[in-house]
């Protein structure tokens, strides 16, 4: 039997699906990971990108943030942070809304400084407050950057949440971890797909929302 | 503090190790991906490229980008474990993680070069031509010049999350600055993975200012 016949015997082994460690708890916990600190990323980077974009204080920091914080090893900060504050999800989920938070808040920021200061004038000389001209006006324009910054970081995050497997955790990434320990390759093969797949489906379902919201006109 | 001062040369070894891992990938990456990027954009007849006029050139543009973008999918992790299943190597050889990145670079790449050739005025182009450059040397002394600055910016952006990328080799033993971060939650000693951390950070600040005074050595005539 060569490696693919081996992993499609994987796949389809009796129980391989539905047992308890099996391929539907591992996609839903890594699921379930992905959303959490994507939540928490948007938390805290769409405030800050919008507000930045808007009034255009602080670009400089913004800039310099993001490109700082992708140098910034996520292994060491799961490894660090699971040290300080033990093996639970906390110390993963703050790791890696770190590494979600710089893809999300450049598309928001470039998203919203990238619409046409004239624009926004016009918005303003309508008589819209600051809060309807952001609203109304800069986040429509800015859907397409924003939602690229969102996909980014959904790819990003899916991909990184394997990690999570290293420090006793679920996910997708426990059948690479698993795997390597006893150089079961069809199972590590078997990860490798499903999480492609994962991403795959999660970054089509994205493109399919940013088309029904954002406006025909900035398509 | 203590903890580097004891293991300073340790260190040293696995900064030399991590810089090689971090390199070499992007510097064939960039090589390999520049043609498939200019390949994508099919040929530039009067300067304008065909892509925007043919339905083939639209595809074969389409297809090349998406399928860069799809490799982005796989997670790092995953394609160090799988490398040895596709080269024959020994799970812990450095080629894995060589050719790994590499095709990380590839994808980044292949996107940031099409752009960069996007970004050369077609009118710049004719203008050229009108000089009586042909293709071959137009390319090399016009267009590919005129891109650096977009290209410059997008390795800068591979170099940098290769980097970060490096580390995760050790999970998988492969020895870099990761080590220091698997040794140190092993042996519960924050200040490894600290040490770690920093000079990984450091290594990328430096590596990206360097290539940033590249860019603008390449592109003299910009401040001149």
């Amino acid at each position: 039997m060569n490696i693919f016949d081996k992993t499609w015997a994987w796949f389809t082994a009796d129980g391989a699906w539905t047992d308890s460690g099996g391929i539907f708890q591992r996609l839903l916990e890594h699921l379930g990971y992905s959303g959490l600190i994507l939540f928490f990323a948007a938390l805290i980077a769409i405030p800050i990108g919008l507000w930045v974009g808007h009034t255009g204080k602080g670009e400089n920091i913004v800039v310099g943030v993001t490109g700082a914080l992708r140098a910034l090893p996520t292994l060491g900060l799961l490894t660090l942070f699971a040290l300080w504050m033990g093996l639970g999800l906390t110390a993963p989920v703050i790791a890696l809304v770190i590494l979600a938070i710089s893809p999300l808040l450049a598309g928001v920021y470039s998203g919203i400084a990238a619409v046409d200061p004239i624009t926004v004038d016009a918005a303003r000389a309508q008589g819209m407050t600051e809060w309807q001209i952001l609203t109304r006006v800069e986040l429509p324009l800015a859907a397409p950057l924003i939602f690229g910054g969102l996909r980014n970081a959904t790819l990003q995050v899916i991909a990184t949440v394997t990690i999570m497997a290293y420090i006793n955790l679920g996910g997708l990434g426990r059948y690479l971890i698993d795997g390597l320990a006893v150089r079961d390759y069809p199972r590590m093969v078997a990860a490798v797909v499903l999480v492609a797949v994962l991403a795959l489906v999660v970054d089509a379902l994205l493109a399919l929302i940013q088309r029904a919201l954002t406006s025909p006109g900035t398509r | 503090m203590n903890w580097l001062q004891s293991n300073l040369q340790h260190v040293g070894e696995l900064t030399a190790l991590h810089l090689l891992q971090s390199i070499i990938p992007v510097i064939i990456g960039t090589i390999i991906a520049v043609p498939i990027a200019r390949f994508a954009m099919g040929r530039r007849r009067d300067g304008r490229s065909t892509e925007r006029t043919t339905s083939a050139g639209k595809l074969r543009r389409g297809l090349v980008i998406n399928s860069a973008a799809l490799l982005y999918t796989i997670p790092s992790l995953a394609l160090f474990v799988l490398m040895p299943l596709v080269l024959g190597t020994s799970i812990t050889s450095l080629l894995n993680v060589y050719v790994a990145l590499t095709l990380y670079v590839i994808a980044m790449m292949v996107r940031s070069a099409v752009d960069a050739f996007d970004s050369v005025s077609p009118v710049t182009l004719e203008a050229a031509t009108a000089m009586g450059y042909r293709t071959t040397r137009r390319f090399w002394a016009v267009e590919l010049p005129l891109a650096v600055p977009v290209m410059i910016a997008g390795l800068r952006v591979a170099l940098v999350s290769n980097i970060s990328m490096v580390s995760v080799g050790a999970v998988i033993g492969i020895q870099s600055l990761g080590t220091l971060f698997t040794d140190g939650l092993r042996r519960d000693l924050p200040a490894e993975i600290i040490t770690g951390i920093v000079a990984t950070v450091l290594l990328a600040l430096v590596l990206d200012r360097l290539l940033a005074l590249l860019g603008s050595f390449l592109t003299r005539w910009r401040t001149a």
